[in-house]
């Protein structure tokens, strides 16, 4: 009686986890089985079946094909950490795919795609679907000092730029050092407030369609509880989860 | 063996009622169940204005909780009645109207608008921790409290359920005060007040320093409000506060809540109500319970 035709929840659901290893420090790459139709961008609210934490946690799709979808993740408290001890086998509790999609169908002329750490994660499925289109696409990834997910861009994007803060690989400083905004059509970026901050800055003032990926605590991921509430430009507050996570870059006011 | 449950005359398919600001105003959680399965729904916190709420984190997990500052961000009652109000009716579920406000005359004008709204119910809200003013200040103090709900009953023909916090000075005297100003059933309770401080930045996390604590860590505490109040009152009251599975329902049953509210469960499982309802089903069939008002009250002792 309780459960509606097809299951419970549409894009709930309790999948089996089939890799989930350590590919830096503090960093977990893990593969988790089902077939969902996910836009570049997108994410999913995880749980662990068993979980300690109450809420489930909001990670963004590094990858997916075959019937299986990649999660990259920083190990940042209790519920990524419990990610981390899960096991090929082990079941995790899904809710997704979430929020929008960056507009494929729109972008024009040479993309870059900027992450910084872990915020390059959603650009390896974002540069799949981009070749697939017959887009150029270049990855701009800059980290602390240890870098990752380096060799699965170089697959799917057509060039990939690498820089560290310690000078341990590729260029030392900023990713923003190596990215110049007027060579390209659209600039897609997703990282820390300060690094989407600059790159916003410098791609509208030379006029370079730029679009950001929103990061924010959740606590529902589906548009119910308003935690994760950005500021809009216009003044008017805009959801990460669901109204979001992407934004024109103009869109955001990062003095909020 | 049946769940349905009577609030104040309003035939309920169940007891469980979804939270406000739990919630919104159902269309996120319609795309994942059928909400007719549900008792009701309370409306986001509406306030007579619009409000963008309060900027900076909003929230924060605590131990089995979690602490928010959301400021009762909604669309305000003219929208609700326009574009929420008629979607909400559609989905065959009882629907709470919950407001709030920052003055007694804010709280009167939202009312008069809701009495021609066709709502089932009107859920006061003078217990939000959130707001600067109004609001909190409302539900701390009897006296305060009686006045608003007083004057608000004057403007409001509809059933009024007073949603009480548990910040209040004296809960007991607090629904005593709102039961004599005319409020037909009480709900209890809203979140703590709690704060969190950033270590490294040494500053609170939260701008308005304090911010409202849900979850299960406060059903030790709502369970006992209510049943404190469950034995002082005549009205019917609606227990509410970290509840997450069947057994917390039968607790706030058995403690002599008429029906309950599901509230920050609703964010760790989407359909969390249903699992709820399949569990209490269970119970029932297998204790040979056939009806909540068997058990209602059952733990009260005189």
């Amino acid at each position: 009686m309780w459960a509606p035709e097809g299951g419970i929840g549409l894009g709930y659901k309790e999948v089996p986890v089939l890799a989930n290893a350590q590919i830096a420090e503090n960093v977990y790459s893990m593969l988790v089985q089902m077939d969902d139709d996910i836009g570049p961008g997108q994410f999913y609210m995880l749980r662990r079946p068993d979980s300690t934490v109450l809420l489930p946690r909001a990670i963004s799709v590094c990858d997916s094909a075959q019937g299986k979808v990649r999660f990259v993740y920083e190990l940042l408290g209790e519920g990524t950490k419990g990610f981390s001890r899960l096991r090929p086998g082990d079941r995790l509790c899904v809710n997704g795919p979430l929020g929008n999609s960056y507009p494929v169908g729109e972008l024009r002329g040479r993309v870059a795609l900027v992450g910084g750490s872990s915020g390059i994660a959603p650009f390896l499925y974002t540069a799949r679907v981009l070749r697939e289109r017959g887009l150029e696409a270049d990855a701009f990834a800059g980290f602390a000092a240890q870098s990752f997910l380096g060799e699965d861009l170089r697959e799917v994007a057509d060039r990939v730029h690498i820089a560290t803060e310690s000078g341990a690989e590729g260029h030392k400083g900023l990713v923003t050092d190596l990215l110049e905004p007027a060579a390209y059509g659209t600039v897609l970026v997703c990282g820390p407030r300060g690094l989407m901050r600059a790159v916003v800055e410098r791609c509208l003032a030379v006029g370079t369609r730029v679009y950001l990926s929103m990061e924010a605590k959740m606590a529902c991921g589906m548009g119910a509880c308003l935690v994760c509430s950005c500021a809009g430009a216009d003044g008017k507050n805009r959801r990460a989860c669901k109204d979001g996570p992407i934004f024109r870059g103009e869109e955001i006011d990062f003095d909020a | 063996m049946t769940l349905k449950t009577t609030l104040c005359g309003i035939e309920l398919k169940n007891p469980l009622l979804m939270a406000s600001g739990t919630f919104g105003f159902g269309e996120e959680f319609s795309e994942y169940f059928d909400l007719s399965l549900l008792g009701g729904i309370c409306s986001k916190g509406l306030t007579l204005h619009p409000k963008e709420g309060n900027p900076g984190v909003r929230m924060m997990e605590t131990p089995a909780g979690m602490l928010n500052s959301v400021g009762l961000q909604n669309p305000g009652v003219e929208h609700f009645i326009r574009q929420e109000l008629p979607r909400m009716r559609s989905y065959g579920t009882a629907v709470i109207a919950n407001l709030g406000g920052d003055s007694v005359e804010e709280y009167i004008r939202g009312a008069e608008l809701l009495g021609g709204a066709g709502v089932d119910m009107l859920e006061l809200n003078i217990s939000c921790p959130n707001v600067k003013k109004g609001g909190a200040a409302f539900g701390i103090r009897a006296d305060i409290a009686r006045e608003v709900v007083h004057k608000v009953r004057r403007a409001y023909r509809g059933l009024m359920m007073v949603k009480l916090s548990p910040n209040a000075e004296d809960i007991v005297e607090m629904a005593l005060a709102c039961q004599e100003a005319g409020a037909d059933a009480l709900s209890l309770i809203n979140t703590l007040k709690g704060m969190s401080i950033d270590v490294y930045t040494r500053r609170p996390v939260f701008r308005n320093v304090s911010a409202g604590l849900s979850g299960p860590a406060i059903r030790p505490v709502a369970l006992r409000m209510v049943y404190d109040v469950v034995g002082a009152v005549k009205i019917p009251v609606v227990g509410l506060g970290g509840i997450q599975c069947a057994m917390d329902v039968l607790e706030f049953i058995m403690a002599g809540a008429t029906a309950v509210q599901i509230g920050t469960a609703n964010f760790v499982r989407p359909h969390i109500a249903l699992e709820i309802l399949r569990d209490l089903e269970k119970f029932m069939a297998d204790n040979g319970i056939s009806s909540l008002e068997e058990i209602r009250g059952a733990a009260q002792i005189k």
